[in-house]
């Protein structure tokens, strides 16, 4: 599923669509509450940073047939110059407290930034159904 | 979602927040203003947010939360945020969120309790009415 960030109320429909897809896959409360929370988060730094991109859902699953999801958000901004610093608790050029980035990396399983000046950003975060 | 506002009721010296729905940005600022003009409105010297319906609380939202706390203060008035789901409560510390300057308790109850101990809130029998429809609702107010 991709969901279009490209205003503010974006946000709140990527959180609701992603606790939707999270709970349809069994993710109990607290992980569903995880997910929601990071899509909210890493939504918002694409809507204030590269004022648009877009959020991509993806269920899969191991070879043991573990399910996880997949969240993909990528955006064509102005890109992160020191992602290094960027994933650093506290640090901020938005005005926000700093959490976002380091704190949605605490939220789920796995947690990859890709970013290019210029060019854009991608995170892409996983988290298995426990 | 647009359109939808969350009603601010006022009992006694307190002001009553009961957040029932999931909040886009707009909402949430809004809202803020809404609570800071009803303080000055009302002269409330309490504000009870009562979040126990709320499914999660992000960076943007806690800061809304840490920021009606602080400007309220300035007010003279006292905040405290009621009913806190677990589930939130483990994520906003997982993010890394500390809702500065925001009391936190259980329930509408102790909300109450813990104003009373430090402003004059106005009316018991009239917090009594609030809990009664707390409880009528979808409201857990866990007492």
């Amino acid at each position: 599923m991709t969901i279009a960030l490209e205003n503010a109320d974006d946000i709140a429909v990527a959180r609701n669509e992603v606790r939707v897809m999270a709970a349809a896959l069994g993710f109990r409360m607290l992980d569903q509450t995880r997910l929601a929370t990071v899509a909210s988060e890493l939504a918002r730094n694409i809507i204030k940073y590269a004022v648009r991109g877009r959020l991509i859902a993806q269920p899969t699953e191991d070879p043991n047939g573990r399910q996880a999801l997949r969240l993909i958000f990528e955006d064509h901004g102005p890109g992160i110059p020191n992602i290094e610093e960027a994933m650093r608790d506290g640090f901020s050029t938005g005005h926000s407290l700093g959490k976002g980035l380091p704190g949605s990396k605490r939220l789920v399983d796995e947690f990859k930034i890709e970013s290019e000046i210029g060019q854009g950003t991608c995170v892409t975060v996983l988290r298995w159904v426990a | 979602m647009n359109g939808v506002r969350i009603p601010i009721l006022k009992i006694g010296r307190v002001l009553i927040v009961p957040i029932q729905v999931d909040m886009d940005d707009q909402m949430v600022i809004h809202l803020q203003e809404s609570i800071l003009s009803e303080l000055e409105r009302t002269g409330a010297r309490g504000v009870l947010i009562d979040i126990s319906l709320l499914e999660m609380v992000d960076s943007f939202i806690g800061r809304m939360l840490s920021d009606i706390a602080a400007m309220a203060r300035i007010m003279d008035a006292r905040t405290v945020v009621v009913g806190m789901q677990p589930a939130v409560a483990i994520t906003l510390v997982e993010l890394g969120l500390e809702l500065k300057g925001v009391d936190t308790v259980l329930n509408v109850d102790e909300g109450f309790r813990l104003l009373r101990s430090e402003i004059d809130t106005g009316d018991e029998d009239e917090e009594q009415t609030y809990r009664g429809l707390s409880a009528l609702g979808k409201h857990d107010n866990r007492s």
